[in-house]
């Protein structure tokens, strides 16, 4: 067993352990009311505002050459109409959720290990214990949660943006019939897809933060800790939210089925 | 009243900490001495429960804190007030907000009391009309001030200093002296400083203990210390080093 424990499989698990924790007590802190509420507005500010050029981006050129892929394909077997179709129900349940996570993982999550890991060293979270505040009340629950309302939030950003700019791409680059493209995207695309894609934003929200804010929490000594801390938040986010995107995908789509 | 029994701590395969044992009684202020990276620091995160030992015991007025989780722990720790070696101020607030820090959070005044209870504060350690300074604009000397108007502003019956002196010009360590003395003798509160400052020690404490190779290695007033012709005692504060070292 101790050989097991020295090995990065005892030091993964050891982890995974550490972060369910962290994510016990910060639900014991929101049932409690702890919240720093100033502080989530902050961060609600920081997480869904600093992040619009990314996401922006992200979701206008993701659109646009899942568009153009597309057409070029079903353009050979003549369905150009069916193009939007494919955008909307990709965008929504997939690419929306998926790479919005991951650019603000990058951006947000590793800004959250390097703040938290430098409190760390610089001995303010000491600080914070010794003036009787619990660290998980005032950092980690106020990004959780903003976190959590502000990724759906960007998401549906960057899904609206995706199929604009497709749309755009499609009608005025490459000349698709734009009424029936338009007819067929709300046809195949429905209410399911949005729920979908919005619950996997709602839940990557929650690791990225939890994961930045773990990282930031049990960061290393020094510079070199900090620096480390904010690259590990953000591959494990990131490789995180792509092995749960499939696992969510499967379970979300039995509950659509239960539903229906 | 602050006693540890039999504290031990290891980091890694280094012993820090090999059965401390001791007893500071409530309004006492005690001076910690002893060498760089010799535990002084571990043991006095020990008192507050920063971190925790691998065995023995350390209760405050009698209740064991031990093995308190975090959330237990909070009413203990409002008893103390800590200052950092490092002041450890919160870097993206004003002077006025970490002053305040601790007043906000527990949410028992009004914002007018908040603010006259600052100013106070600030006026006790010599910083008047810095509220809205940035702790990056501030001197060594002024943050440790401004951490320490910072543990006092909500008036704790326990106060502990990390090396308070450590690298500041003579001049100033000697007005945080007088200010760790004019704290102790206004508001009342025990007081527990480490430092290997002979002159802080002797000053502040009306008791020093000297902790050598992880126990409490002499407990005695700065008077008899400072007379002791035990060698180790007596290397330490002649501050001689062995012929090992010199060669070094």
């Amino acid at each position: 067993m101790k050989f097991l424990a020295e090995t990065w499989v005892g030091e993964w698990l050891t982890g995974l352990g550490r972060i369910a924790a962290l994510a016990r007590e910060a639900v014991m802190s929101l049932l409690t009311f702890k919240v720093a509420w100033r502080d989530l507005l902050y961060q609600i500010y920081f997480i869904g505002i600093k992040s619009q050029s990314v996401v922006l981006v992200t979701g206008a050129f993701t659109g646009m050459v899942l568009g153009a892929q597309t057409y070029f394909q079903f353009h050979k077997i003549k369905m150009d109409t069916a193009t939007l179709a494919v955008v909307g129900v990709s965008m929504c349940s997939e690419l929306g959720p998926v790479l919005t996570a991951l650019m603000v993982s990058g951006r947000v999550g590793a800004a959250i290990a390097a703040e938290i890991g430098t409190m760390r060293v610089t001995e303010q979270i000491d600080a914070l214990r010794t003036l009787a505040t619990h660290p998980v009340d005032y950092l980690v629950v106020p990004r959780l949660l903003a976190s959590m309302i502000a990724l759906p939030l960007l998401t549906i950003e960057a899904i609206t943006i995706g199929i604009g700019a497709s749309y755009l791409v499609g009608v005025y680059l490459l000349g698709i019939d734009p009424v029936y493209s338009w007819y067929n995207m709300l046809k195949y695309t429905g209410d399911i897809d949005v729920f979908i894609g919005l619950t996997k934003a709602f839940v990557y929200g929650g690791i990225l933060a939890l994961v930045g804010c773990y990282k930031g929490m049990s960061c290393g000594v020094g510079a070199q800790g900090v620096g480390r801390a904010t690259t590990e938040a953000v591959v494990y986010s990131s490789i995180a939210i792509l092995i749960s995107n499939f696992f969510l995908t499967l379970a979300l789509q039995r509950v659509v089925l239960m539903l229906l | 009243m602050i006693e540890a029994r039999q504290l031990k701590k290891s980091f890694d395969t280094q012993l820090v900490l090999d059965g401390v044992d001791l007893r500071i009684e409530s309004g006492e202020s005690v001076a910690i001495i002893g060498r760089s990276g010799g535990g002084k620091s571990v043991l006095l995160k020990h008192l507050i429960a920063l971190l925790q030992p691998d065995s023995g015991d350390v209760l405050i007025n009698g209740e064991s804190i031990v093995r308190m989780n975090e959330r237990q722990l909070l009413r203990i720790r409002e008893k103390f007030g800590m200052v950092f070696q490092s002041a450890a101020l919160f870097d993206s607030m004003t002077v006025a907000e970490n002053v305040a820090f601790p007043l906000i959070r527990k949410k028992k005044f009004t914002p007018g009391e908040i603010e006259q209870r600052v100013t106070a504060a600030l006026e006790m350690v010599d910083l008047p009309g810095t509220q809205k300074k940035n702790p990056a604009e501030l001197s060594g000397g002024m943050r440790k001030r401004v951490g320490l108007a910072r543990a006092i502003v909500y008036e704790p019956q326990i106060l502990l200093y990390d090396e308070p002196t450590t690298g500041l010009d003579p001049i100033v360590a000697d007005s945080i002296d007088h200010l760790i003395i004019r704290v102790r003798d206004q508001l009342k509160i025990t007081s527990v400083v480490v430092t290997h400052d002979m002159r802080t020690a002797r000053r502040v404490g009306n008791r020093v203990l000297m902790l050598h190779e992880g126990k409490i290695y002499a407990n005695a007033t700065p008077e008899e210390l400072f007379a002791s012709q035990d060698p180790v005692v007596r290397q330490f504060i002649d501050g001689v080093a062995d012929a090992k070292e010199t060669i070094l």
